[in-house]
C-alpha cells in the first residue's frame, strides 16, 4: 500500500511538472488549439475520387439466368465487387452498417417474372453514403450498367421489352447520408486526424526534450521509475486531447450541422481508447528518436500513411488490397470506423467491436515496445 | 566481496564497453566516508561513465562494487535515495522557476513538510527573492548552486558532482568550493570531477584516469613527488617563442606556458638542462621550480595521448 501511494505521489510530481512546462510553452500550446480550427476550415472542401471495386453484398431471392447476367454486368463494370451473397436481408443490412460493404444490391423474389411481364420490377441498390465520394460514381453508373445488360439479354421473344424506357426500375437508396454532404464524412474524420497529428508529435517531443536537454539523466538519478515517468508525462496530454475533441464535436454540430445518430458515450469510449493509442505511440517514438527533430520526423513518417490509407482522404474500400492491409494496422482506420459509424450510422457497440478490439491490440503492441525500450539506465 | 562499512565507494574492476569502444577499463576505487576526492582526466577518459556506474545509472560490462554499502548491480534504487548526483550538463528544468524545480525534486523524494523545506533551501541559497524567476534565466554560477541545492535537499550521504564548475566565473567557483567543504564538514562524502588544478588541490585525494584506466591516485603532494618530474621555469621578454623550439627536444616531456612564464618538464635534470642550453639562455631567466600539479597532469596527459573522446 505504501509503495502504491509512493508511486502515485511520484506520478503526481511528474504530472505537475509537465503541466507547468506545457503551460509555459506558448508555441506548442497555441498549436494544440490552432490545429483543429485550421484543419476544420481547410477540409471544409471535399476530395473527390472515382474509386472502383467497391465491396458489394448481394441479397437475392431468386437465381435465374437474367439475374445472373445482371450481377455479372455489375461485376464487370469495375465499380462493384460482389463479395457476399445471401438471401437474408438482415445479414446484408448488418454488413452495410459495419461498413464491410459499400453497397447492398437487392433482387426480390418474382423479379424475372415481373420483368418478362413488362412490369418494370425494382432493382434496389442501397449505398453507404456516409462517405459520398466512395459511392457516387458507382451509383451514377448503376442504371446504365443494368439496362445495357438487359438489352443484351432480352432478345428473341422478349425483344419487345428492350427498347422501352428501361425494363427495370433501378432504385438507389443512399443510406446514412442521403444528401451526400461531404462534410458529414470529413468532419468526424478530422477528429481522428487531428488527434493523431498533435498527440503523437507532442508526446514524442515532450519525452525527447528531456533527453536532448540532459534532464533525463536528472530524472533517472532521482527515484522516479520509468512507468511513473511515462504516466505522469502522458496524462496532461489526455487533457489536451479532450479539449480538441470538444472543439471538433462542437464545430461538427454547430458549424457543419453533422448529424449525431448514435450514442455519445460510445463515441467517447472510442476517443479515449484512441487517445491512449496515440500517446503510447508518441512515447514509443521518443524511445527511438535521439532528438526532438527525429521525433518530429517519425511522427510525419507515421502520419502520412495514416491520413492516406485510413480512409480519411480516399475511400478505404476503393484502395488496392495491399493498401488496405497497411490501413488495417493503423489505429486511425479503426477510429474512423467508430466515429463515422457512431455519428452517422448510429452504430452500436456490437457493430464496432472489431474496431475497438483492433485499437486495443495496437495499444498492447506499442505499449510493450515502449516499456521494453524505455530504460532505467542510460545505456 | 565483503562490504566495508568505512568505505562510501568500493568498486573493483569496473569495465564499461559501448559497442566496440571500451570507455572504462578496470577501474578500482576505495573511497572512505567523509572525504572530498577529485576525479581528473582528459576529455573522454571515462570520468562521467565511471560516476554513472557508481550510482547505478549505467550497468557495468564487468566488475562489481558497493556504493554506501549497496550493491551497484542490484540495489540502484536504494543508491539513488542516498546519493545526490549532479550531472555534467546539470541543467535542471530551465522552463520551471527556481521554486518549481525545488518543489519537483522535493515531491519526487516525498519529503515531508515540502513547503517549509523548499523555503529553507531557498533561504540558505539566498534565492528567496528570486524564487519565481525561471531557472533558465540564472547565470552559470547560480545555476550550479541551484543544482547543488537540488541534489542535496534530500540529505544524501554521498555527493557525486560531475564537472560542477565548468563555465563558471572564478569567484563563483570559489564560492562553490566553499560550499562543498561546508557540506563535507557536515559529514558528506564528495567525489568531484574537474579539469581545474586549483580545485584538484582542494581535494583530500585525487584519482586520475586516462583511456578509461586509473593512472595515478593519491594526495596531491604524493602525486607530485611520485611523478619524478623536474621542472624549469623561464621568464622574460623572449619566452614567447621558446616553447616551440623546446618541444620534442630530447629529455623534454612537455613545454607549456603558465601565464607569462614557460614551464619545461622532464624526468631527468641533466637532459633538461642540455635541451635548454641547446636553444640558448638569452632573453629569458631560467630557474628550477617545484613541479605543480598541472605540470604533472600535462605530462600524464601527454604520455597517454591527449583528448580521448570519440569523435566518430
Ligand atoms: N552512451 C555512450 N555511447 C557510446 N559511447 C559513449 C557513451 N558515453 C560515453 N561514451 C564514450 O566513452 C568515452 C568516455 O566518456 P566519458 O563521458 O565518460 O568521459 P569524461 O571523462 O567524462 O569526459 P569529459 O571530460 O569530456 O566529460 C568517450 O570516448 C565517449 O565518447
Ligand atoms: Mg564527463
Amino acid at each position: 500500500m505504501n509503495a502504491v501511494t509512493a508511486s502515485l505521489s511520484r506520478i503526481l510530481a511528474v504530472f505537475m511538472k509537465e503541466l507547468i512546462q506545457m503551460r509555459r510553452d506558448r508555441m506548442t500550446f497555441a498549436m494544440m488549439l490552432a490545429i483543429p480550427v485550421l484543419q476544420l476550415v481547410l477540409f471544409g472542401y471535399a476530395i473527390n475520387t472515382d474509386p472502383k471495386d467497391l465491396p458489394t453484398a448481394v441479397h437475392v431471392e431468386e437465381r435465374t439466368p437474367i439475374v445472373r447476367s445482371l450481377l455479372t454486368a455489375l461485376e464487370t463494370s469495375g465499380y462493384y465487387d460482389l463479395v457476399f451473397e445471401t438471401d437474408d436481408p438482415r445479414e446484408s443490412a448488418a454488413l452495410l452498417a459495419r461498413g464491410e460493404v459499400s453497397f447492398v444490391v437487392s433482387i426480390p423474389a418474382g423479379f424475372t417474372e415481373d420483368l418478362v411481364r413488362g412490369e418494370r420490377p425494382q432493382f434496389l441498390i442501397e449505398a453507404d453514403a456516409s462517405d459520398p465520394s466512395a459511392s457516387s460514381n458507382a451509383v451514377a453508373r448503376a442504371e446504365e450498367i443494368v439496362n445495357r445488360a438487359l438489352r443484351h439479354d432480352l432478345k428473341g421473344a422478349l425483344a419487345h421489352l428492350a427498347p422501352s424506357a428501361g425494363p427495370v426500375e433501378v432504385v438507389v437508396h443512399a443510406r446514412y447520408n442521403p444528401e451526400a454532404i461531404t462534410q458529414y464524412n470529413i468532419v468526424p474524420g478530422l477528429l481522428g486526424v487531428i488527434l493523431t497529428m498533435t498527440l503523437v508529435m507532442i508526446t514524442g517531443i515532450a519525452m525527447t526534450r528531456e533527453a536532448e536537454r540532459g534532464t533525463m539523466e536528472n530524472l533517472l538519478a532521482m527515484p522516479a521509475r520509468p512507468l511513473e515517468v511515462m504516466i505522469g508525462k502522458i496524462a496532461p496530454y489526455i487533457g489536451v486531447g479532450a479539449v480538441q475533441t470538444t472543439i471538433i464535436l462542437l464545430a461538427a454540430r454547430y458549424l457543419f450541422d453533422v448529424p449525431f445518430a448514435g450514442a455519445l458515450w460510445l463515441l467517447l469510449c472510442g476517443v479515449v481508447l484512441f487517445l491512449v493509442a496515440n500517446l503510447a505511440l508518441g512515447f514509443t517514438f521518443s524511445t527511438i528518436a535521439k532528438s526532438q527533430m527525429q521525433a518530429m520526423q517519425l511522427t510525419f513518417f507515421f502520419f502520412l500513411p495514416s491520413i492516406l490509407l485510413s480512409g480519411f482522404m480516399f475511400p478505404y474500400r476503393g484502395m488496392p488490397a495491399w493498401a488496405q492491409v497497411i490501413g488495417e494496422a493503423l489505429p486511425l482506420t479503426h477510429f474512423l470506423r467508430i466515429v463515422r459509424g457512431v455519428m452517422l450510422k448510429g452504430a452500436g457497440y456490437a457493430d464496432m467491436q472489431g474496431a475497438f478490439l483492433a485499437i486495443g491490440l495496437f495499444i498492447l503492441a506499442v505499449g510493450t515496445i515502449a516499456m521494453l525500450r524505455y530504460k532505467r539506465t542510460l545505456d | 566481496m565483503t562490504a566495508r562499512p568505512d568505505l562510501a565507494i568500493d568498486v573493483r574492476g569496473l569495465v564499461k564497453r559501448f559497442d566496440d569502444k571500451t570507455a572504462v577499463d578496470g577501474v578500482d576505487i576505495q573511497m572512505p566516508r567523509g572525504q572530498v576526492w577529485g576525479f581528473l582526466g582528459p576529455n573522454g577518459s571515462g570520468k562521467t561513465t565511471t560516476i554513472r556506474m557508481i550510482c547505478g545509472l549505467l550497468r557495468p560490462s564487468a566488475g562489481e562494487g558497493r556504493c554506501l554499502g549497496f550493491d551497484i548491480l542490484k540495489e540502484s534504487a536504494r543508491i539513488k535515495l542516498a546519493t545526490g548526483y549532479m550531472t555534467q550538463k546539470s541543467s535542471f528544468w530551465g522552463d520551471l522557476t527556481i521554486r518549481e524545480n525545488l518543489e519537483f525534486v522535493a515531491r519526487l523524494y516525498q519529503m515531508p513538510r515540502l513547503r517549509r523545506r523548499v523555503d529553507e533551501t531557498l533561504e540558505t541559497l539566498g534565492l528567496s527573492h528570486r524564487q519565481h524567476q525561471l531557472a533558465g534565466a540564472l547565470s552559470g554560477g547560480w545555476k550550479q548552486r541551484l543544482a547543488l541545492a537540488a541534489v542535496t535537499m534530500h540529505e544524501p550521504k554521498l555527493l557525486l558532482l560531475d564537472e560542477p564548475t565548468a563555465g563558471v566565473d572564478p569567484q563563483a567557483r570559489r564560492d562553490f568550493w566553499d560550499e562543498i567543504h561546508r557540506l563535507s564538514a557536515a559529514g558528506l562524502t564528495v567525489l568531484v570531477s574537474t579539469h581545474y588544478m586549483d580545485e584538484a588541490e582542494r581535494c583530500d585525494r585525487i584519482v586520475y584516469l586516462a583511456h578509461g584506466r586509473l593512472v595515478t591516485e593519491g594526495p596531491v603532494a604524493e602525486i607530485i613527488a611520485g611523478s619524478g618530474l623536474v621542472t624549469f621555469r623561464a621568464r622574460g621578454a623572449g619566452v614567447r617563442d621558446l616553447a616551440e623550439r623546446l618541444r620534442g627536444a630530447p629529455g623534454v616531456e612537455h613545454a607549456a606556458y603558465f601565464g607569462a612564464a614557460l614551464h619545461v618538464s622532464g624526468p631527468e635534470r641533466s637532459a633538461l638542462e642540455q635541451a635548454i642550453d641547446g636553444i640558448g639562455r638569452d632573453g629569458a631567466v631560467w630557474e628550477e621550480v617545484e613541479p605543480s600539479l598541472e605540470d604533472v597532469f600535462i605530462t600524464l596527459m601527454a604520455r597517454s595521448g591527449g583528448d580521448q573522446r570519440d569523435h566518430g
